[in-house]
């Protein structure tokens, strides 16, 4: 065995090098934030909230991309969030030690890591191809099928940290299952259920791989969910790529958009949870 | 509640068997749904594997399984192959895990051994909002600003140092273009980061604090005590998070799209431009109608990229469970 100065020596400098490691990623999230910051805020100005897109050198702004998104990411919410919340209880209530609920969890865990673009091709083979064309609908359904996984597994997990004292105690009382699941249980981890609909949420908000080939974007104004549809995430991609100086920096200022809302919503979420546990 | 109280205060008892269901149909009505929706998850997974398989189906009858080892991807003769693809989403992949698995070991450390208590938290969020940035932003941010230091700094001097060398060279041949496999594979790095470390934290948190401490005991140093007790320990769990990284890694588009140089030709440097699964259906998508051949070549790569990542997805998952089972 080494000396113990030669083994102090190593401990030290593997020290140095993990706290190294730690501040690296530190830095990362500075830089990026940084840049977006440095790109993002001298192009944000009102008329990226008040006009919509338009060609390149005449202005123009986000509206119909940021009205787009915020329809897509509701829909989906309002299709995935009462699907996945219902799921999560399903695994947590009824599935334990079940053939059903084990598989049930085992396919949520694939879907919560699989690749998204892959979901977006589902929906255009599953609904854009059969109902005739890109559309709001398609992408929201896109999105909801992203959020159910997210909701599935933090409601699950809320939900098991509920004593079942608690439930025992309704049950004894008499109450059938849907008055102890609906007024003790979800009521107890009500936190974390909130938890994981923002955390689908920010999830939903950032995705642009599942809308190419669903709700494609639109470069006009439109509310019609039958219509192909604008969003922030598909703007953002489509003005970056593109060689004009205005519309790159709108896509920063979009970017700078999305990332401060999404991160908002990630550290909302964490205090919402630290506070009740 | 059925059973009444009658005005002399005795309880009004009635048989078992005559007992109203209490609640009515809501119960099953209740139960139903929270049945329905878990089958549904289960059903959603079998709709988007088949619906990928019949989508691609024509391709495969066109191709065969030579689709998985044909190299060309020419639109003009019509004769698509999937092997550059897969190849990029692989090579891209390995290399983010190679880059995001020392940083993950140092920042687990950091976490768990050498952070103040008050520090802890905090880095730890910060370390996680990582994975929270979308990824269209990394490929902004790699597209616009990594991929030209990276030309400068990084490929510049490494192709005229190591690109004249036999073999080696062949990893560094090239114009320095900036973006690129290796570019692809550092921002995907930064990418998985987060995920792995967060499952090293937990495992490295869940082993009992008696083996550490038996190993404090005779004297180990911290590091001896990561290196010997804690990592074997939690060996299983922890290939289970690379393996976690590797899954998010091999599918991961819109970060990929920018940075990788979208190129549908085979090479072995590490600066060459390529394509991933995930980058080419992105790009290619646009340009194939309804019904075309490409369009189908597109829904069978998704169908392979799927069942890639299926197969790596499970097997973390199983690694990670049985460290609880």
């Amino acid at each position: 065995m080494a000396s113990l100065a030669a083994r102090r020596a190593k401990d030290n400098a593997v020290k140095a090098i993990s706290t190294g490691f730690a501040a690296l990623a530190i830095v990362l999230l500075a830089w990026i934030l940084l840049t977006l910051l440095a790109k993002g805020l001298p192009a944000l100005g009102t008329n990226v909230f008040t006009q919509i897109t338009l060609p390149p050198g005449q202005g123009g702004g986000l509206l119909n991309a940021i009205v787009g998104s915020l329809i897509q990411i509701g829909i989906a919410l309002l299709i995935g969030g009462p699907i996945g919340i219902f799921a999560g209880t399903f695994l947590a209530e009824n599935g334990k030690g079940t053939k059903i609920g084990s598989a049930t969890r085992f396919v949520n865990d694939i879907l919560l890591s699989a690749p998204s673009i892959l979901v977006g091709l589902f929906i255009y083979q599953f609904l854009v191809v059969p109902f005739g064309g890109f559309s709001g609908w398609a992408g929201s359904i896109a999105l909801a099928i992203l959020v159910i996984p997210v909701i599935v597994r933090t409601t699950e997990d809320m939900l098991n940290l509920v004593p079942v004292g608690l439930r025992e105690a309704a049950f004894a009382l008499g109450a059938p299952q849907w008055k102890v699941v609906i007024m003790v249980t979800w009521r107890a981890a009500r936190a974390g259920i909130v938890t994981g609909v923002l955390l689908a949420i920010a999830r939903a908000a950032g995705e642009t791989a599942p809308l190419l080939f669903t709700s494609l974007g639109n470069n006009g104004w439109s509310l019609d969910l039958s219509k192909p549809m604008a969003s922030l995430p598909i703007a953002i991609y489509q003005y970056a790529g593109s060689p004009f100086d205005d519309w790159v920096s709108l896509a920063w200022a979009g970017a700078l958009l999305i990332t401060v809302g999404v991160l908002l919503l990630n550290v909302v979420s964490r205090v919402v949870l630290a506070r009740t546990h | 509640m059925d059973a009444t109280m009658d005005s002399s205060g005795a309880v009004d008892r009635i048989p078992i068997h005559q007992a109203k269901r209490i609640g009515g149909l809501s119960d099953p009505l209740f139960v139903g749904a929270l049945w329905g929706c878990g089958l549904l998850v289960l059903v959603l997974l079998a709709l988007i594997i088949g619906q990928l398989f019949l989508g691609g189906l024509p391709a495969l009858r066109e191709f065969g399984l030579d689709f998985l080892w044909t190299a060309s991807w020419n639109p003009v003769t019509e004769k698509y192959g999937a092997l550059v693809m897969i190849y990029g989403t692989v090579f891209s992949a390995v290399i983010a895990v190679i880059v995001a698995l020392p940083l993950s070991f140092g920042i687990a450390f950091f976490l768990t051994e050498i952070a103040p208590q008050s520090l802890k938290r905090p880095i730890g969020v910060a370390v996680q909002l990582l994975a929270a940035v979308p990824s269209i932003i990394y490929g902004m941010w790699g597209f616009f600003i990594v991929a030209p230091l990276m030309a400068q700094y990084v490929q510049s001097p490494l192709i005229d140092l190591l690109g004249p060398i036999p073999v080696l060279g062949l990893l560094f041949q090239g114009p320095p273009l900036g973006s690129g496999m290796f570019t692809a594979g550092l921002i995907l790095a930064v990418m998985i980061v987060p995920f792995i470390t967060a499952m090293f934290v937990e495992t490295l948190e869940s082993i009992p604090p008696m083996l550490k401490e038996s190993a404090y005991g005779v004297g180990c140093t911290t590091y001896e005590v990561y290196r010997n007790v804690s990592v074997p320990y939690g060996r299983t769990a922890m290939v289970g998070a690379v393996m976690l990284g590797l899954g998010r890694a091999l599918g991961e588009t819109m970060a990929v799209t920018f940075v990788i140089g979208n190129a549908t030709r085979l090479s072995a440097s590490l600066f060459a431009p390529g394509a991933t699964i995930a980058s080419t259906i992105a790009n290619e998508f646009p340009e194939a109608p309804i019904g075309s051949l490409k369009l189908t070549s597109l829904l069978q790569l998704g169908f392979i990229l799927f069942v890639i990542s299926f197969i790596v997805l499970a097997l973390s998952r199983a690694l990670v469970r049985s460290r609880l089972d």
